[in-house]
C-alpha cells in the first residue's frame, strides 16, 4: 500500500487550494471590496469629525475584518462537500485534522493576509493616530488566524445544510467577542500611550489554543456532516 | 478480504435494510442488484466506513476505495490537473519507473480523456466525468473496490473499458463490490449476485 506521505498530502491539497483560489480570484476580491466599502461608509454615516473617527477607527476596522472574514467562510468546505473529495478526503487515511488545518491555512492566506496587508490604507482612511496603526497590523497579524480557526468549525457544522451561511455567522460571533475586545483595547490604549502588550499576549494565546484545538474540532465536525 | 455477518443500518431510528451476510474473497465479484432507493448506495457507504453501522460485524483488511455517485472532480481545474491531485494526495500504485507526468498521461490516454486532458471539469459530459473519476481504478493500488452503479452515463465504448479494468483487477487477485439497478451490468464474469428488495421501510437481502 503506497499511501502517499502526509507531507506530501498536505502540499498538493495546499497547491490544489491556491490554483483554485487563482482560478476564481474574482470570488477572494469580493470580500477585499466589501472591507474598503464598509469602513469607506462610516466617515458618511457617523460624520466626518477626524476626531471622531480616530476614536472608532480601532473597532470599526477590527468589526470590518470580522465581517470580511467570515463572508468566505461559508463556501471553505461546501463544494468539497458537495462534489463529493470531503468524502475522499475522509476515506484517504490521511488524518482529517490536518487536512483541515490544510485548508485552514489556505483559506488565511487569501482571505485574512489581504485585509492585513490592507489594514494601514483603512487606518490612514479613519484617521488612526500613527502610534495605533503598528499595534492595528500586530493585532490583525495573530487575530485573523483566529478568525479563520474558529470559523472553519463554523463551516464545517453548517457544511450539510443548504443554506448554512447565516446559521454559521450566528455560530461564530460569540466567539469572536472576545478577540474584538482585546484587539481594539490594545489598539485604543496604544493611542493612548499606555501598555498594550497583555492584550497583544491574550490574542496570542487564543490564537495558540485556537491552531492546537480547532483543526480537531473541524475534522469532527466533518465527520459528523458527512454522515 | 471482506467479510460481513448481520450488517444493518439505522437512519433515524428506521433499519434502511435487513441484516446483510457475505464473504468475499480475492479475485470474486459480488453484484448487489435491487430497484432505486432500496439502500444499495447506504450499502456501500457503510462497508466504505462512512457511515457506521448500527449492527453487525465488518471486517475488513485494509481501506477499500470508493467511487460513487459524486465524481470529486473540482470544476475549476483541468482533468489533468484534477488526475495530479488525486495521485498525489489519495496515493498511487509503485511504478518506480515512471515519473508522475508520465503516469498521469498514461492514466489520461487508458481512461480516454485525451483529447480534453487540458479543459476544465466544468465543460465535460457526464460521461467524461465519469470517466475522470473513475481514472482512480488505474493508479490506484487498493485491493477492495466499492464502485457504486459505475456504469451510469458511460457509453458502449466506456462499459467495455470498465469491464477490462475490473477484469485485470479481479485477476491480479483484487475484489470487488458493485452496485447496480440492474439495466446495466458487468458481462462474462463469474460473479456473486444479490437482490436487495424495497420493503416498506426496510430492504431485505436475498442470494440470487
Amino acid at each position: 500500500m503506497s499511501k502517499p506521505a502526509l507531507s506530501t498530502a498536505f502540499w498538493a491539497l495546499l497547491r490544489r487550494d491556491f490554483l483554485l483560489a487563482y482560478r476564481r480570484r474574482a470570488e477572494l476580491l469580493q470580500p477585499l471590496v466589501f472591507l474598503l466599502v464598509v469602513v469607506t461608509l462610516f466617515p458618511l454615516g457617523v460624520g466626518p469629525s477626524p476626531q471622531l473617527l480616530a476614536n472608532i477607527a480601532p473597532g470599526v476596522i477590527w468589526i470590518a475584518a470580522l465581517l470580511a472574514t467570515v463572508l468566505p467562510l461559508d463556501s471553505l468546505f461546501r463544494s468539497d462537500y458537495e462534489d463529493g473529495t470531503l468524502e475522499q478526503m475522509v476515506l484517504s487515511g490521511q488524518p482529517l485534522a490536518l487536512i483541515a488545518l490544510a485548508r485552514i491555512l489556505a483559506h488565511w492566506l487569501v482571505a485574512g493576509l489581504p485585509i492585513v496587508l490592507l489594514s494601514p490604507l483603512l487606518a490612514v482612511w479613519m484617521n488612526l493616530p500613527d502610534a495605533g496603526v503598528p499595534v492595528l497590523i500586530k493585532s490583525l497579524i495573530i487575530g485573523t488566524p483566529v478568525l479563520s480557526l474558529i470559523g472553519a468549525i463554523g463551516a464545517a457544522l453548517t457544511v450539510s445544510l443548504k443554506r448554512g451561511g447565516q446559521l454559521l455567522s450566528l455560530l461564530v460571533f460569540p466567539l469572536y467577542v472576545p478577540l474584538l475586545i482585546l484587539a481594539t483595547s490594545a489598539v485604543s490604549a496604544a493611542v493612548a500611550g499606555l501598555p498594550y502588550n497583555g492584550q497583544l499576549g491574550l490574542i496570542l494565546a487564543g490564537m495558540i489554543a485556537a491552531l492546537t484545538l480547532a483543526p480537531f474540532a473541524t475534522a469532527a465536525a466533518l465527520k459528523l456532516s458527512l454522515s | 478480504m471482506l467479510s460481513v455477518s448481520k450488517l444493518s443500518f439505522e437512519r433515524y431510528f428506521e433499519r434502511v435494510f435487513e441484516p446483510v451476510s457475505f464473504e468475499l474473497g480475492a479475485g470474486s465479484l459480488l453484484l448487489v442488484t435491487g430497484a432505486n432507493g432500496c439502500g444499495k448506495t447506504t450499502l456501500l457507504r457503510v462497508l466504505a466506513g462512512l457511515l457506521e453501522s448500527s449492527e453487525g460485524e465488518l471486517n475488513c483488511h485494509q481501506q477499500p476505495l470508493y467511487a460513487g455517485h459524486h465524481p470529486a472532480i473540482k470544476d475549476d481545474l483541468s482533468v489533468a490537473e484534477n488526475i495530479r491531485f488525486l495521485m498525489n494526495f489519495m496515493g498511487r500504485r509503485e511504478t518506480p519507473d515512471k515519473v508522475d507526468d508520465d503516469l498521469c498521461q498514461e492514466v489520461i490516454e487508458k481512461i480516454g480523456l485525451a483529447a480534453v486532458a487540458q479543459q476544465e471539469g466544468r465543460t465535460l459530459s457526464a460521461g467524461q466525468r465519469k470517466r475522470c473519476s473513475l481514472s482512480r481504478l488505474l493508479f490506484c493500488d487498493e485491493q477492495l473496490w466499492l464502485l457504486d452503479e459505475p456504469y451510469s452515463n458511460l457509453d458502449h465504448e466506456g462499459i467495455v473499458m470498465l469491464d477490462g479494468i475490473l477484469r485485470g483487477h479481479l485477476e491480479n487477485g483484487g475484489a470487488c463490490v458493485m452496485t447496480t439497478h440492474g439495466s446495466l451490468r458487468p458481462e462474462g464474469f463469474e460473479l456473486q449476485e444479490c437482490f436487495m428488495r424495497s420493503g416498506r421501510h426496510t430492504s431485505t437481502w436475498q442470494a440470487a
